[in-house]
């Protein structure tokens, strides 16, 4: 028998909030994975992903669309956002590494305007200045009461990530931030 | 009421804009820019309050935050009913509504002034000697009396509907305070394009050039320099300057708390926050705090009408206000003249200048003379007269001799000026005593801060502009910058702590020290009479310091009426260490968006709205919201429980796992690792089949469990208990990078990743089989406990054989984006075979009926494997895991240990009390031995009787005797049965 394939359904799927200081867009569905790898495989993981991942602090490297974020050591958080197949793509990679398929697990959003900083200051501590966190520049932090990974997109955008069950609180928490804003 | 104390010319008020408001049911008039003080004053309003302690009569003291007597409740409307809003500070809008506090039936006629008559009984210590005895009247009479009593103003009993902002800052430099000292600095610091930050708790910035007429800075009066400079620096990028912001406390590291009130001053809000907490993290702190002024402690001191000179400068030169007609001065310095000077000039008639002071000297008494102001030295007001307005002075020699009275409608005071060194005090800074000075400065620095200006002891204009320009170029190592040149007509030095002749010294007049808690001169005499030797023992025996105002401007004079009682200098009996909040600071501040939906996060299921559309109704497991139950039209919970637990075992149910934690192990040594951490033997286990794994901490004891999926050789899926899910992910991560670091694994939370449906029963392969693909869900292809992966309704499926029912079953893994259309697939399909949907309570009834332990609730971090009756679950061959030390203590293998076994009640009906405790024998004396308890306690529709789980004293010795339950009504009695109530042999596991 044939069954009906089954639909996704993306949380909060094209939500947005836009006040004169800042928009928060929740992202389209992206695939990801949760990279693991120890320094003598980076170059081969590299080379399959077709992206040199970055080995410096709070470091990331982009092309196409796909995007190589650093959070340790040997841990990366790869962002796909055509969707592509990334697992897919490490299988010719024999050496030790772990790639976990974490595309459902995150929810992006796009913070972005004149306020986008301000807006993630209003619950995250770090010094977002672009002297301190320039374009590009990733970290996993905190927002307020929950764990994200910030990624500077722009020197006036964010892609802010979180876990799927915290996406209602970033949005809820990012709209009031954007709202307030700061003379 | 027209504003008949506005003076024509005066101030800086202008363009006039007329502002309405009304305190205490009367309307007035103000000006655009007025305090709630400046305005009340303009009408010739000094009375605004009733004291805390003795119901007096009081008026404005300060002009400032410092103020401890002009408390009012402001309201904007029934939910916004703000108290003990200092009215010098709050501004004035259009419709500002304000209220005094602490009186009864009106200020001028309070009933609470009797306190005043019978304040020999309220003397210092009272409440600590009153209310001792006997002691059972503590409940009864006195803490009621002593809680209707406390507190001054009346809290909003609807909630805030205002909402509160908050902001991580980071900068270069902070400056606090924006005086002359601050704005230079600022100046200075930001020359060099170094990120600055300059606040000041005022409206406007200026400090005290907002009275200090004679301060001339780069050829122009003070304050329009300024105001000039403010604009300039307002101009520049990297500058950040905040108006009406308090620096209230300072914490480790440079971290700042600076409090931005952002529309308490606004006639209408609108959409914005009423405050917004700032957390800032300075590189430098500049500390530009200033100095307030101190009062003069004589006795009646507070009338309203009597306000330290410095206030009244204030409300003359910038608001353009006259406190009076006929003012008095009443001073141990210089620059009480000052104000003096400033208002015979603008028309106020001097009615004397009493100097303490035996023989000053200098330009003010010359000016003072020239100006024709009676300047009466080495004389004391001994004491005031009037009743809701001072009326008059009585003035006598320090030596001795006949008071003369003088009439007056205002007394200004001053006996000097202390440096603010809260917040260096806060940044844990060690003060010194400046003998020669008789003040505490900024001494031993603990952070990276410099004190500047006054709240630093630096007095000359010139030398405060010099020192604010180096300490900007020090904080970011710039270049220097030109000084503007800077010179001031008044002098700030000089002055008396403690009390004045006036004062006492043991008489029965009331000399206030502290406005704000009502101690006088007299109660700190006391305390030391009575045997309070420390500074920190005095406060607390006569509260002195102990109010809203933190005592600004008592704290001095107290130490120095302590000292001299007790013949000691200032500094051996010391000063009490400044805490954080500087002024009060509103919890909704504090709070800021922490509130609704923002107080903690919710966290949902992929198949939430599912569960909402077919009638869930949720419990809160942690942040998870999880379906409990699914009630039918008119069932209620139990109800509704036995038709869910019957029907899974009937047919099948259909349930939401998605809340637990999963954690997915990668690598060459991933079994090795699952070796380690689990009791159980994980190397033989081969892919594709499932064990249900136990994990402990170094001491032996349980702290999770789980069913484990190897997916391959080198991959295992491994489930959590909801609550362990981000606990056990920490615990595995410590001890791969600690202990077992050499091990080729990598460890990735995959608890979102993955949706789970659990489908649970005799029906649930006929149920879930039409709808995967490339998976034999045959019981000989996956037998119980077994994992494979392929497709259900076209999308990837980790589908588990596993059970927690004690039913043929299955747990159905989906990318989370796809629970929900899943989820609905597999409801329609199991609607075809009369299964229903169940929630949590039903789960766990389901796996009690079958003896299934659930971590936290079996267990309580003391209980072993073999306690909870799971010895099987570990690996009798293993020689290491993490645990297994531990369980070879002496105190795990001895008996008398708590087991885990069955209880039924001999009356099948009675459901047991979970946490009820067990004994052995009833009518034992109390207190009686107790020997266990129970942890699991349900009604069992399957079973048809009640079942429960407890953890009983060497339980598994004593199954077939009979125990006892004794509840506050009743005792019951149970038996002592195995774990599993229903079908012991398991056989439906298998289908």
């Amino acid at each position: 028998m044939t069954v009906s394939q089954a639909t996704r359904r993306p949380i909060l799927a094209g939500r947005q909030t836009t006040t004169p200081n800042a928009t928060v867009t929740v992202a389209p569905p992206a695939s990801r994975l949760s990279l693991r790898v120890p320094a003598g495989t980076v170059a081969a993981v590299s080379k399959a992903l077709g992206i040199e991942l970055p080995t410096r602090p709070k470091a990331s490297a982009s092309a196409n669309g796909r995007h190589a974020l650093w959070l340790g050591p040997d841990e990366w958080l790869v962002i796909d956002e055509s969707g592509a197949d990334l697992a897919g793509l490490l299988g010719s990679v024999a050496d030790f590494h772990s790639a976990v398929d974490v595309s459902h697990r995150n929810v992006g959003f796009i913070v972005s305007g004149t306020g986008a900083a301000m807006t993630i200051n209003a619950g995250c501590p770090q010094d977002l200045s672009l002297a301190a966190f320039p374009v590009g520049a990733v970290s996993r932090t905190i927002l307020h009461k929950i764990e994200i990974v910030l990624y500077r997109t722009g020197e006036a955008e964010f892609r802010v990530e979180c876990w799927r069950s915290f996406a209602d609180y970033a949005f809820t928490f990012l709209s009031a931030a954007a709202r307030d804003g700061s003379s | 009421m027209t504003e008949t104390f506005r003076m024509a010319g005066a101030g800086r008020l202008t363009p006039a804009k007329a502002v309405r408001f009304s305190f205490d049911g009367t309307s007035y008039q103000g000006v655009a820019g007025d305090t709630l003080a400046s305005a009340l004053l303009a009408n010739g309003v000094h009375l605004v309050g009733r004291s805390f302690k003795y119901h007096r009569p009081r008026g404005f003291l300060s002009a400032g935050a410092e103020e401890p007597n002009a408390l009012v409740g402001v309201h904007r409307d029934a939910a916004r009913r703000t108290p003990n809003v200092r009215a010098t500070v709050q501004e004035i809008y259009d419709g500002l509504s304000a209220v005094s506090q602490n009186r009864w039936p009106s200020l001028a006629y309070d009933i609470g002034e009797a306190n005043d008559l019978g304040s020999p009984f309220f003397s210092a210590g009272f409440y600590y000697k009153t209310f001792m005895w006997p002691k059972a009247a503590w409940d009864k009479v006195y803490e009621p009396f002593i809680r209707r009593a406390a507190g001054l103003g009346v809290a909003p009993d609807e909630p805030d509907p205002d909402h509160y902002s908050s902001l991580y800052a980071h900068c270069d430099v902070l400056v606090l305070g924006g005086g002359a000292a601050g704005i230079a600095t600022a100046t200075a610091a930001a020359a060099s394009g170094a990120r600055v930050i300059l606040c000041d708790e005022q409206a406007e910035f200026g400090g005290a050039l907002r009275f200090e007429t004679g301060a001339r800075i780069d050829g122009k009066p003070g304050w329009d320099w300024a105001q000039a400079s403010v604009a300039n620096l307002k101009g520049r990028e990297n500058v950040r300057v905040l108006t009406r912001t308090t620096a209230f406390g300072y914490y480790a590291q440079n971290l700042v708390g600076l409090v931005e009130r952002v529309s308490d001053h606004l006639a209408t809000p609108g959409d914005q926050p009423r405050e917004r907490l700032w957390q800032v993290r300075a590189g430098k702190v500049v500390i530009a705090t200033g100095a307030i002024e101190r009062h003069m402690v004589f006795a009646d001191n507070d009338r309203p009408g009597v306000m330290l000179a410095s206030a009244a400068r204030t409300y003359l030169n910038h608001y353009g206000v006259a406190v009076g007609r006929n003012v008095g001065i009443f001073t141990a310095n210089d620059s009480a003249y000052a104000a003096a000077f400033d208002l015979k000039k603008a028309g106020v008639q001097i009615a004397a200048i009493v100097d303490l002071r035996d023989d000053p000297r200098g330009a003010v008494i010359e000016e003072a003379r020239g100006l024709g102001i009676e300047v009466l030295t080495g004389h004391t007001v001994t004491k005031t007269g009037g009743r809701l307005r001072v009326s008059s002075i009585a003035v006598a020699p320090n030596a001795g001799g006949a008071a003369r009275v003088i009439p007056v409608d205002a007394l200004l005071m001053s006996s000097g000026w202390t440096p603010s060194v809260h917040l260096f005090s806060q940044s844990r800074g060690k003060v010194a005593f400046d003998d020669a000075t008789q003040r505490f400065l900024p001494g031993q620095y603990a952070q990276d801060c410099v004190s500047i200006g006054a709240c630093n002891g630096t007095d000359t204009l010139d030398a405060v502009i010099e020192e604010a320009y180096a300490a900007g170029e020090n904080a970011v190592s710039g270049t220097k910058v030109l000084r503007p040149a800077a010179t001031t007509s008044e002098n700030w030095t000089g002055g008396m702590l403690g009390a004045a002749p006036g004062a006492g010294p043991d008489d029965t007049v009331k000399a206030f020290v502290d406005f704000q808690n009502d101690v006088t001169a007299k109660d700190l005499r006391q305390a030391v009479r009575e045997g309070m030797r420390s500074i920190e023992h005095v406060k607390r025996f006569t509260t002195n310091g102990m109010a809203t105002d933190q005592g600004k401007t008592s704290n001095m004079h107290g130490l120095a009426i302590a000292a001299e009682t007790l013949g000691k200098p200032i500094p051996e009996v010391g000063l009490t260490t400044f805490r954080a909040p500087y002024t009060p600071v509103t919890f909704g501040a504090i709070v800021g968006h922490s509130r609704g939906s923002l107080f903690d996060p919710t966290r949902r299921t992929a198949m939430h709205g599912f569960a909402e559309k077919n009638g869930a109704v949720f419990e809160d497991v942690g942040q998870w919201k999880r379906a409990w139950y699914f009630p039918q039209a008119g069932e209620d919970m139990h109800q509704a429980v036995a038709r869910e637990t019957k029907n899974v075992r009937r047919s099948a149910g259909i349930f939401d796992a998605s809340t637990l934690g999963k954690i997915e192990i990668v690598g060459p040594d991933a079994a090795q690792f699952m070796e380690l951490l689990y009791t159980n033997p994980w190397a033989k286990l081969e892919p594709g089949r499932c064990r249900y794994g136990i994990m402990l901490r170094e001491d032996g004891f349980i702290y999770d469990d789980g069913v484990v999926g190897r997916l391959a050789d080198d991959r295992f899926h491994v489930t959590t208990t909801t609550g362990g899910a981000a606990r056990v992910m920490n615990h595995m991560e410590d001890y791969l990078q600690t202990e077992f670091t050499h091990l080729k694994v990598y460890l990735t939370s995959i608890s979102e990743q993955w949706a789970v449906i659990a489908v649970q029963g005799p029906k649930s392969r006929e149920i879930i089989a039409p709808l995967v693909e490339g998976i034999d869900v045959s019981d000989a292809a996956l037998p119980h406990m077994s994992v494979r992966e392929g497709k259900i309704c076209g999308v990837p499926t980790r589908l588990f054989r596993m059970s927690f029912t004690g039913e043929r079953g299955f747990e159905i893994n989906v990318p989370a984006d796809y629970g929900e259309a899943v989820m609905e697939a597999v409801w329609a399909e199991a609607r075809k075979h009369d299964a229903c949907l169940y929630g949590t309570e039903a789960m766990h009834v389901l796996r009690a009926e079958k003896g299934y332990i659930i971590v936290g609730q079996e267990t309580d971090g003391t209980v072993t494997p073999n306690d909870a009756g799971l010895d099987w679950a570990i690996g009798k061959k293993k020689t290491d895991f993490v645990g297994i030390r531990g369980l070879r203590r002496p105190d795990l293998v001895s008996g008398g240990r708590k087991q885990l076994v069955g209880l039924k009640t001999v009356d099948p009906n009675v459901v047991l009390e979970e946490g009820a405790q067990i004994v052995a024998t009833p009518g034992q004396p109390m207190p009686m031995k107790m020997i266990g308890h129970v942890t699991s306690s349900y009604w069992s529709p399957n079973c048809g009787r009640s079942i429960a789980l407890a953890l009983v004293v060497d339980g598994r010795d004593k199954i077939g005797e009979r125990l006892f339950v004794p509840m506050p009504d009743r005792v019951i009695e149970v038996e002592v049965t195995g774990t599993v109530f229903f079908e012991e042999s398991g056989e439906r596991l298998n289908g």
